[in-house]
């Protein structure tokens, strides 16, 4: 066998591995806040008495969730600008992300507010409670504590799909990746070094969820 | 230049599907088979295997799969296999779906009431032919709903070969596209034909998961 492995690139790649671990991570916690605040929002309104905006949001889930990624990340960045919406690619990578993000959690969310016992509520409108106060003061905290662990998972695996944002030049983990080993030849090592960091990264993410979950949401949260 | 009508943007994006479907199929057939012994590794009664087994799960499901497929692309040739981006997305697919099916099959094993183990050894089963007769088939059934819910996202993730160079659908739009300059349309349609796909698919690990009864 005339191959042998060479990390002697590591060392001057460092700065580079870590500004592209940087940006996911920048990608990934914009995605999360965004994300979950549109599917409570959406998950409100699959739960409304409008049928319309019930319906809306039903496409909306079925077609994200029966289309691939990459393809919706295609049609928003080079799809849109010929109906006149130019983005930045990084704006792209963020709207793709938290719109394909937003689809499966709304349907998360979605279950833990059906979970919540019926009560809950009727016991805070007993006390004189707004419609709204009851929703974000009784009923989504207890939805999310029950959730919490599948959305963990989801926004893990999202982490893991913003690699393909490097097909639009965002320069992330695999962006950066994809220019090193183009200038190093070292394809095999650069890929296996940065999929190590992934790794790492989706091991960390869920660390801090969860040690954050039991901080916020109380104990009991795995 | 060659002018592309709307028909001819359809018929090839219609032509390349065959290659999406073929992966697709490919890596679920491969991805059940080296499942299945990833499964037996997780259950397994010896505590290196079961190591190894939840180490491979881990490891697929907690890094990318374009790493994985990059990895596949540019470590293949390494070990004197000759690259082509067929083989390597069909095998880097094939070890992802195997990851995913064999934790989802080792839910349904770990559903079964462990009365179900102790009925087969009284009958003077064997482990391997409690796994046959017993054991897996009733795993298999309860766990229909993912399983088929998994091959969703596998069809979604055959995608990601069009980065290594494999011609499935999206790579074949990419072309269409770089020759009409019609974005909208042609990453539209695909966005259609994926979930002509897979709708179905979805709807029916839906309707199996109604008719299941949960344990």
């Amino acid at each position: 066998m005339g191959y042998s492995l060479d990390f002697g690139w590591l060392r001057d790649a460092a700065g580079a591995i870590a500004h592209g671990a940087l940006m996911t991570l920048f990608l990934i916690a914009c995605t999360t806040v965004f994300g979950i605040l549109i599917s409570i929002l959406f998950a409100a309104a699959r739960r409304s008495r409008y049928g319309v905006l019930r319906k809306a949001v039903a496409v909306y889930v079925e077609v994200i969730r029966n289309t691939p990624f990459l393809v919706q990340l295609f049609f928003i960045f080079f799809g849109l600008p010929s109906i006149g919406i130019r983005l930045d690619p990084v704006v792209a990578a963020i709207l793709a992300m938290t719109l394909n993000m937003a689809a499966y959690t709304t349907e998360i969310v979605g279950a833990g507010l059906d979970a919540v016992p019926k009560g809950q509520g009727e016991a805070a409108y007993a006390l004189g409670l707004r419609p709204r106060q009851v929703f974000v003061k009784i009923i989504l905290p207890q939805a999310l504590k029950v959730i919490f662990p599948a959305l963990i998972s989801q926004v893990i695996i999202m982490m893991l799909e913003s690699a393909v944002v490097s097909q639009i030049a965002v320069r992330e983990l695999a962006h950066e990746a994809d220019l090193l080993q183009a200038r190093t030849f070292r394809s095999f090592e650069t890929y296996f070094v940065v999929t190590l960091i992934y790794l790492a990264l989706s091991m960390a993410i869920r660390r801090l969820f969860v040690a954050g979950g039991r901080r916020v949401l109380g104990a009991g949260v795995s | 230049m060659i002018e592309f009508t709307l028909w001819d943007i359809v018929r090839n994006l219609i032509f390349a599907t065959r290659w999406t479907v073929l992966l697709s199929a490919v890596a679920f057939a491969g991805g059940a088979a080296v499942g299945l012994m990833i499964l037996f590794a997780r259950i397994s009664k010896q505590k290196w295997l079961r190591r190894f087994g939840s180490g491979y799960i881990a490891l697929f499901q907690g890094t990318p799969l374009l790493m994985q497929l990059f990895l596949m692309f540019f470590g293949l040739p390494m070990l004197g296999f000759r690259i082509e981006p067929w083989t390597a997305a069909a095998l880097g697919l094939t070890f992802y779906a195997s990851a995913y099916l064999a934790e989802i099959w080792r839910g349904g094993v770990e559903a079964l009431p462990l009365g179900q183990w102790d009925a087969g050894a009284s009958l003077g089963l064997h482990r391997l032919q409690e796994l046959r007769l017993v054991i897996l088939p009733q795993a298999f059934a309860i766990t229909r709903p993912p399983a088929v819910g998994f091959l969703v996202q596998l069809i979604k993730s055959t995608a990601l070969t069009s980065i290594i160079g494999f011609e499935e659908l999206l790579r074949t739009a990419n072309a269409i596209n770089n020759a009409t300059f019609e974005p909208f349309t042609v990453y539209g349609l695909v966005a259609v034909i994926f979930f002509v796909l897979c709708y179905p698919l979805t709807q029916y690990a839906r309707m199996l998961e109604r008719k299941i009864p949960a344990h």
